[in-house]
């Protein structure tokens, strides 16, 4: 199985309910996937060079006052960390590229979990309703978010195999569902110079999108070459900093269904996630046919 | 066990479970004619297994199973539902005022399954004898090995309709994406202007019998045929 959410909030005014409305929606998917679960969640970290770091450390109580001094020290950039259990968050005009080579140099047990102006990724095992508690996700305040409650079938359970998977600056993508040939979709990657960091089959399919895009094509054109490409079953649920975009495959085996108000566009595997929502009652219901994309934007 | 003293049943304070146990043990030979479930809110599973003629009216949207192999009961769902509806229904009708996920009334043996709004994917998969009638269309692959019954389709049909079929036989108002493996479209005959007609007067739909095709099996996978070298 696996759990896939997604909301989308239109009006300014509201998005500080955000983490409130998606919690729940969480929480209630952590049925479909409970053995890991993450969010990613969209909102500008402001004007100019900025850039927000989502870090990820697997040791327990790591001393993550110590990375933030030494980053201090040794980079040539300003930067602020503030840390949540195991997560950091880095904001610094530091080029990408800089800290990465940086971080495998002083904190190889450190991972960049993703990378953007607006995008922030926490993900973790565990079950999705102590995940939520555990980094105060009903806190969050953002215009558009996606989520993920993970049941493994194809790769092992650990917060790197949790999704969201990102590629790239402010892209993420979660996926209910199963493919057939992210080894072979990997290897052709590979040889064009682009790095895995672990063996799910998901990755290969966000790496795929997220190369496509930096080839200059759509995120819906690299969408349609996906549906080419992608052999297997799979609910996508990704996001950009300005949009959520939902596709199913050809059998659409993988389960979606989406509410739309005035307010929100919320998008779940089930129902049962998006009952608690706001107007709900009154909301637009609908189900994604094969094949077809669907784009919100802000 | 919380006990329930009327027929009204609101799922934000008693489980599917306790539901379920509700129409399936306490409303014997007291049954009251009618019952009906408050905030179903996407839950799976409600009203399953009923073998008792009350009606049930649902208000809102239901999840998976919903109506699972009732016997006698009339349920009314006043909103959507998930997957498989009605699954393996033996008798009795099932009512859905909004649209139905997929696999709806899949192998139902009998009773009657309608859809007001549409039906997604492998509607009618495995059809045993039962009867589907769908308000607005059907997504692919539905009617798939279907054995023995109806599906009356008031919209389009989508792509690989009634692979494998047969002897369910398909009525279509609308256009068809494509039909599957073996699923012909043959001429309407009397018989089949008064099976539609008759169906759709259950389900108050007045749409002329006359406006719809037939679909049924060409029977040519009904024998292993050696000389066919595998490609059907």
């Amino acid at each position: 199985m696996c759990g896939i959410i997604g909301l989308l909030i239109k009006p300014e005014s509201k998005r500080s309910q955000l983490g409130e409305w998606v919690t729940p929606m969480m929480d209630c998917m952590g049925d479909r996937g409970p053995d890991s679960a993450g969010l990613a969640v969209f909102s500008p970290v402001g004007d100019g060079p900025l850039r927000r770091f989502s870090l990820f450390c697997g040791r327990p109580g790591f001393d993550w006052t110590e990375l933030g001094q030494a980053f201090e020290r040794d980079a040539a950039s300003e930067g602020h960390l503030s840390a949540i259990e195991n997560h950091g968050r880095l904001v610094s005009p530091i080029a990408p590229e800089s800290l990465e080579k940086w971080l495998a140099r002083e904190f190889p047990s450190v991972h960049l979990l993703s990378t953007g102006r607006s995008i922030e990724v926490y993900k973790d095992q565990g079950h999705p309703a102590e995940i939520a508690e555990r980094y105060g996700f009903a806190g969050l305040a953002a215009s558009h978010c996606v989520g993920h409650t993970r049941m493994a079938t194809e790769s092992a359970v650990s917060p790197a195999h949790a999704h969201p998977f990102t590629a790239g600056e402010d892209f993420c993508l979660v996926h209910n569902g199963s493919l057939s040939n992210p080894w072979s979709l990997r290897r052709r990657l590979e040889k064009r110079g682009v790095d895995f960091e672990t063996d799910n089959d998901t990755e290969a399919a966000c790496r795929f999108l997220e190369w496509r895009m930096r080839e200059g094509e759509s995120l819906e054109d690299a969408l349609q070459a996906a549906f080419i490409e992608l052999d297997g079953f799979y609910t996508l649920l990704m996001a950009t900093a300005e949009k959520l975009v939902l596709v199913r495959d050809a059998f659409a085996c993988k389960p979606a269904v989406v509410a739309e108000t005035e307010d929100y566009v919320a998008v779940s595997s089930e129902f049962r996630s998006l009952a608690h929502l706001p107007g709900i009652r009154s909301a637009e219901l609908f189900e994604p046919v094969p094949e077809e994309i669907y784009s919100w934007s802000l | 066990m919380e006990s329930i003293a009327s027929a009204s049943v609101d799922l934000r304070k008693l489980s599917v479970r306790r539901l379920n146990h509700y129409l399936h043990h306490e409303i014997g030979d007291q049954a009251p004619s009618r019952v009906e479930i408050l905030n179903p809110n996407g839950l799976h599973n409600i009203a399953v297994g009923m073998d008792a003629p009350v009606r049930v009216d649902v208000r809102g949207h239901a999840g998976y199973f919903l109506g699972g192999m009732n016997r006698q009961a009339r349920i009314v769902v006043h909103g959507n539902v998930g997957w498989s509806v009605a699954e393996n229904m033996m008798s009795g009708e099932v009512r859905v005022k909004g649209f139905a996920s997929q696999c709806a009334g899949a192998s139902a043996h009998g009773g009657l399954l309608f859809i007001e709004g549409s039906a997604s994917s492998r509607c009618g998969i495995s059809l045993k004898g039962g009867d589907i009638v769908v308000g607005g269309h059907v997504g692919h692959m539905s009617a798939f090995m279907a054995q023995a019954g109806h599906l009356v389709v008031c919209g389009d049909a989508g792509a690989g309709l009634g692979d494998s079929l047969y002897e369910a036989v398909i009525y279509v108002r609308g256009k068809i994406h494509s039909l599957g493996a073996d699923a012909r479209e043959e001429p309407m005959a009397e018989g089949d202007y008064d099976r539609v007609g008759h169906l759709l007067s259950r389900t108050g739909l007045d749409w002329s019998p006359r406006e719809f095709k037939r679909v049924a099996s060409a029977k040519t996978l009904y024998h292993w045929n050696v000389d066919a070298d595998q490609e059907y």
